[in-house]
């Protein structure tokens, strides 16, 4: 107890002697401020991009392309494909007794981005009925659906946000065809609301295109994927990779994950480093400021042990207001924002930051500890000066 | 009188690269219990470093220290540490209050260093306060108050554990003469009436005289010993 009322005591000293100091002890407090705003901000941009597209699929689907692709764009299946598709064990079977199968169309259209008014890529998808029933998040919010046959087509919301010319009733000129958008729909937030949906029938006519790009099935149950999979891959008459839907658009992350990842580790470990000099270089300051303080404290009796715990707390405290200020303020600026990106399919897929309760904390720990190790070797010093030689110092 | 302090062939010899300069050679001496000592002698003559070392703030290079019975001179920094605490209080040259604590802040220090509960630590820093006449400055800022008060509370500081020893470092170097005689009337006050034994530093031949014995130092040695 003793040892803890004489270090609270003097962390209420020192932190009452910050006045006197300032400058000084902004460094610590901006310095943190920064470091932690910068890292949370980045992490969760890469946060709100994950969950966007882990957001995106279910268990209980899973999604055909043929072998080897990446992703849609590059896939492509005849109709007789995809009939031995939609046979294959594992797949669900509707009210009428048809198997519970999408085959979709995936194509690319430009568009000028609201924000920059620079051409970018929109997903463009045709999709069946089927394609609706099997995607029961998929719901149309304003306006109606497309009716097949026609030139129609609905937009995501996020979709709508990003591009210029797709609210409803606009005439949208895409691949030489004109198309009227009816209808905007919502999707949970997942990757589809960044896409535009048309009908399949009517999309294959119009963009040339004789088969699908990729098929979505139902299964009867999330267990039966490795069944339906299995049967699919070992069928001679097809070469496809299957996989679950979730996990598609997980992988579809992975690489855009990594690269924050990485980011996020570089611009860290710089702004850290830099942080934990501007920590020492105020702590120096401050431990040779107050030596005189320190050396009388040392004389009355307070221990080397109180001296090294108080000079660490003191900058961990200041520390952890820097990276308050900086984690609050990654929240207020970048939690919610909205941004595009290039996705696994040159495509734009809208998401926004996400500011957790996780990346907060995260960068509380790291503002207490570049305070620790700021605090550290100028509190050894604090403890280590001969105490008649620094009473001199006066 | 018993003997509080007893020194017997001390050694302080200080190393700085490859020069080493003997401060103090095979000094002994005896300070009685309710002793008041003065220690003078010129810039260099090793009584500050002396001082140091009978409170417990340095440690000798050859020799014994005994207080009250105890060796200091074989206890660790964290022992003297805890010894010093309990036994020995200091008044400095230059006060060396904490500026941001007022001056009942300053004082309770050294009761944060011991059991007392919040209660008797602020009674008791009312009685050291009382003592040195600066009950009505109790919560003013050391930069709110004179010198001569600023030492004062330094005084109290020193008192309010009620230490075995009360070393003081030129107490009244940083005084004028008014002010300084008010302080030496203080410390002799303490020594006379509460029985407080002290050894005090001091290059003002007038400042001596109030204590009860002085002796000069020059070259690390006593010289000699006059009885005031």
């Amino acid at each position: 107890m003793k040892f803890l009322a004489q270090m609270f005591k003097l962390i209420s000293i020192n932190l009452k002697s910050v006045p006197a100091r300032w400058g000084a002890t902004l460094v610590i407090v901006v310095g943190l401020a920064g470091v932690v705003g910068v890292v949370t901000a980045l992490q969760s941009m890469s946060t709100g991009m994950v969950a966007t597209l882990r957001a995106t699929g279910s268990a209980d689907r899973a999604i055909v392309l043929r072998g080897g692709s990446n992703s849609e764009l590059s896939s492509f299946f005849t109709r007789d494909q995809a009939i031995v598709i939609e046979q294959a064990p594992g797949v669900a079977k509707g009210d009428d007794g048809k198997p519970l199968a999408s085959g979709e169309l995936s194509l690319i259209a430009e568009r000028p981005l609201r924000r920059s008014n620079t051409d970018s890529n929109v997903s463009l998808r045709g999709i069946g009925p089927a394609g609706f029933a099997i995607r029961p998040e998929l719901q149309i919010v304003e306006g109606r659906s497309f009716k097949p046959g026609l030139q129609e087509l609905i937009v995501g919301l996020k979709a709508r946000e990003q591009f210029v010319g797709l609210d409803i009733g606009s005439a949208v000129q895409i691949r030489g065809s004109q198309w009227t958008v009816v209808g905007v729909f919502a999707s949970n937030g997942d990757a589809h609301e960044s896409e535009v949906l048309v009908d399949i029938e009517t999309a294959q006519s119009a963009f040339r295109r004789n088969g699908y790009s990729s098929l979505l099935v139902k299964l009867a149950d999330p267990s039966a994927f490795q069944a339906f999979k299995d049967s699919l891959t070992t069928d001679p008459r097809l070469q496809v990779d299957v996989q679950n839907e979730v996990e598609y658009f997980s992988s579809q992350s992975r690489s855009f994950t990594k690269t924050i990842g990485v980011l996020v580790s570089v611009v860290g470990v710089i702004m850290g480093l830099g942080a934990i000099f501007a920590a020492l270089n105020t702590m120096y300051s401050a431990v040779a400021a107050r030596t005189v303080e320190i050396a009388t404290l040392r004389a009355l009796g307070f221990g080397g042990g109180v001296v090294i715990a108080a000079t660490v707390l003191e900058a961990m405290v200041l520390a952890l207001i820097g990276g308050l200020i900086g984690a609050v303020g990654a929240y207020a600026f970048f939690n919610g924002y909205t941004v595009s990106t290039l996705g696994a399919g040159f495509t734009q897929v809208a998401f926004s930051f996400r500011v957790t309760p996780t990346l907060l904390i995260n960068g509380l720990v790291l503002s207490l500890f570049v305070g620790f190790l700021g605090g550290f070797f100028p509190a050894l010093r604090a403890a280590r000066m001969q105490i008649a030689v620094a009473l001199r110092a006066a | 009188m018993t003997t509080l302090v007893s020194i017997r062939g001390v050694a302080k010899r200080y190393t700085r690269g490859k020069q080493t300069v003997d401060v103090l050679q095979a000094l002994d001496l005896d300070i009685a219990s309710g002793d008041f000592l003065a220690l003078m002698g010129p810039s260099g003559s090793g009584k500050t470093t002396l001082l140091n070392l009978i409170g417990g703030l340095d440690k000798p290079s050859a020799g014994e220290i005994i207080v009250d019975g105890k060796r200091i001179d074989q206890l660790s920094s964290g022992q003297l540490a805890k010894w010093r605490a309990r036994h020995v209080g200091f008044v400095f040259q230059f006060y060396n209050l904490l500026p941001v604590l007022s001056a009942e802040a300053n004082v309770e220090l050294p009761l944060l260093l011991t059991s007392l509960n919040k209660a008797q630590r602020k009674k008791n820093v009312a009685a050291a306060l009382a003592v040195v006449g600066l009950s009505d400055r109790a919560t003013h800022k050391p930069s709110e108050l004179s010198g001569g008060q600023q030492q004062r509370v330094a005084i109290a500081r020193a008192l309010v554990a009620d230490p075995t020893l009360l070393v003081c470092d030129e107490p009244t170097g940083d005084l004028d003469r008014k002010t300084a005689d008010e302080i030496l009337t203080l410390l002799q006050a303490l020594n006379r009436n509460h029985g407080k034994t002290i050894v005090m530093v001091t290059h003002d031949a007038k400042a001596a005289e109030y204590a009860s014995h002085r002796l000069d130092m020059d070259k690390g040695a006593l010289v000699s010993g006059v009885v005031a």
